[in-house]
């Protein structure tokens, strides 16, 4: 799981969950892969994103030492910013962890990458 | 599709696509190039603004077949599904995508106005069903339909291709689509094939633009059809043309009812002579 994902996903489908919103994260396996750097669709994305939470989590995985805690002014044509977020949001993958409702404090295993978001009947 | 071979009867997603199911989206060929094929119409219907990265939700991305069309487009996409199998098979063909294993009945968990837009490739059909005592099919499409319209941004259009398997379907599915407050309805292309004929369901969530064209439906009123038989009036006026053949059979019929001596019909039987005579 991408930390893009992560930055988007709540819990808000469990039944008495208003926002589910930042999920907490707890690793066990991290991996760093290459991906392609597309400055527009970073520039594009950032205005949407939910900064603090992507630094929190960037933080807790132990990848946000030179990512700056806030958004930089004239983001647009900061280069060097566009790639600490661009490898932030989406080089570094959690592969094995649990993600946390903050509200109920239910988890979400994720295995080989993909988070189970799956709810039991009782919970919807 | 008779309805013994609808997948959908069989087995609940998450059970049917089990890992052989899962390996014919990797190997069989005619599967792949259908699938592309809806995706790259999905993805016309979709009209995103030209040579702009987009964040697309794939909704029942399955192995990623469809992520991978996006991909080629330059998009970013995330796909939900339910089938931890097919999921898998999407990890080991390595999409750029990222995956999330989901009920789409139980709703998309992604908070408000992320998303550029969605498509969904044969997956509607699946939450028409109720595969557990618990599941209200009219109950989960709109959970599904109502957390999809805030997931998405203003502008944004969701596109599903899928197979319903009667009209109450269609009116199932698009009745909970507007009541989650989408505007839009139903293209079909190539409504005059059994086999190419291909629902999408266009919706959009801000005001109503007008519905794309659908594929295959120009030629229906316009023209008409060529044939290189000439039209013939036999028996129009009851009786046929004199000394025609079928004025001579009839004379031949009706002296042999009469009891009188005829010929047998062979292939000289009313033929014109040649003009010697």
């Amino acid at each position: 799981m991408k930390l893009l994902t992560h930055n988007m996903l709540s819990s808000k489908c469990i039944k008495g969950v208003n926002l589910g919103y930042p999920l907490g994260i707890e690793a066990r396996d991290i991996k760093v892969s290459k991906v392609d750097f597309n400055s527009e669709f970073v520039t594009r994305i950032i205005p949407k994103l939910d900064y603090k939470t992507l630094y929190g989590a960037a933080e807790k995985l132990g990848h946000a030492t030179d990512l700056p805690q806030t958004v930089v002014e004239n983001f647009e044509s900061n280069e060097d910013f566009l790639q600490k977020v661009h490898h932030v949001l989406l080089e570094v993958e959690v592969i094995d962890g649990d993600l946390i409702c903050p509200e109920t404090g239910r988890k979400f295993p994720i295995n080989a990458g993909i988070p189970n978001m799956l709810i039991n009947e009782d919970e919807v | 599709m008779s309805s013994g071979r609808r997948p959908e009867h069989q087995a609940p997603p998450d059970i049917y696509y089990n890992e052989t199911e899962a390996k014919k989206y990797t190997q069989n060929s005619r599967m792949i190039e259908i699938q592309v094929q809806m995706t790259e119409r999905a993805l016309e219907l979709l009209s995103l603004p030209e040579d702009e990265p987009a964040l697309l939700l794939d909704l029942g991305c399955g192995s990623g077949l469809s992520g991978s069309v996006l991909e080629d487009n330059g998009h970013m996409w995330v796909g939900l599904d339910i089938s931890r199998a097919m999921l898998e098979v999407a990890l080991e063909r390595e999409v750029e995508g990222d995956l999330v294993l989901s009920d789409l009945g139980q709703g998309i968990p992604f908070r408000a106005g992320m998303f550029d837009g969605a498509v969904s490739i044969s997956a509607l059909q699946w939450l028409c069903n109720a595969d557990q005592a618990t599941h209200k099919p009219a109950k989960r499409l709109y959970k599904f339909f109502s957390m999809l319209y805030t997931s998405l941004s203003r502008t944004a259009r969701a596109i599903f291709q899928f197979y319903p398997e009667n009209p109450d379907q269609i009116e199932l599915v698009t009745t909970q689509a507007t009541k989650a407050g989408f505007f839009g309805g139903l293209v079909v292309d190539y409504p005059n094939s059994t086999k190419a004929k291909k629902y999408f369901l266009v919706l959009m969530v801000s005001s109503s633009a007008a519905l794309p064209k659908a594929l295959g439906t120009e030629s229906d009123n316009t023209t008409i059809a060529f044939s290189k038989d000439r039209a013939k009036f036999k028996k129009f006026h009851g009786k046929p043309l004199k000394k025609s053949k079928d004025w001579i059979l009839e004379k031949k019929e009706r002296r042999r009812r009469q009891g009188l001596a005829t010929r047998e019909e062979s292939k000289y039987t009313a033929r014109r002579r040649c003009g010697k005579f």
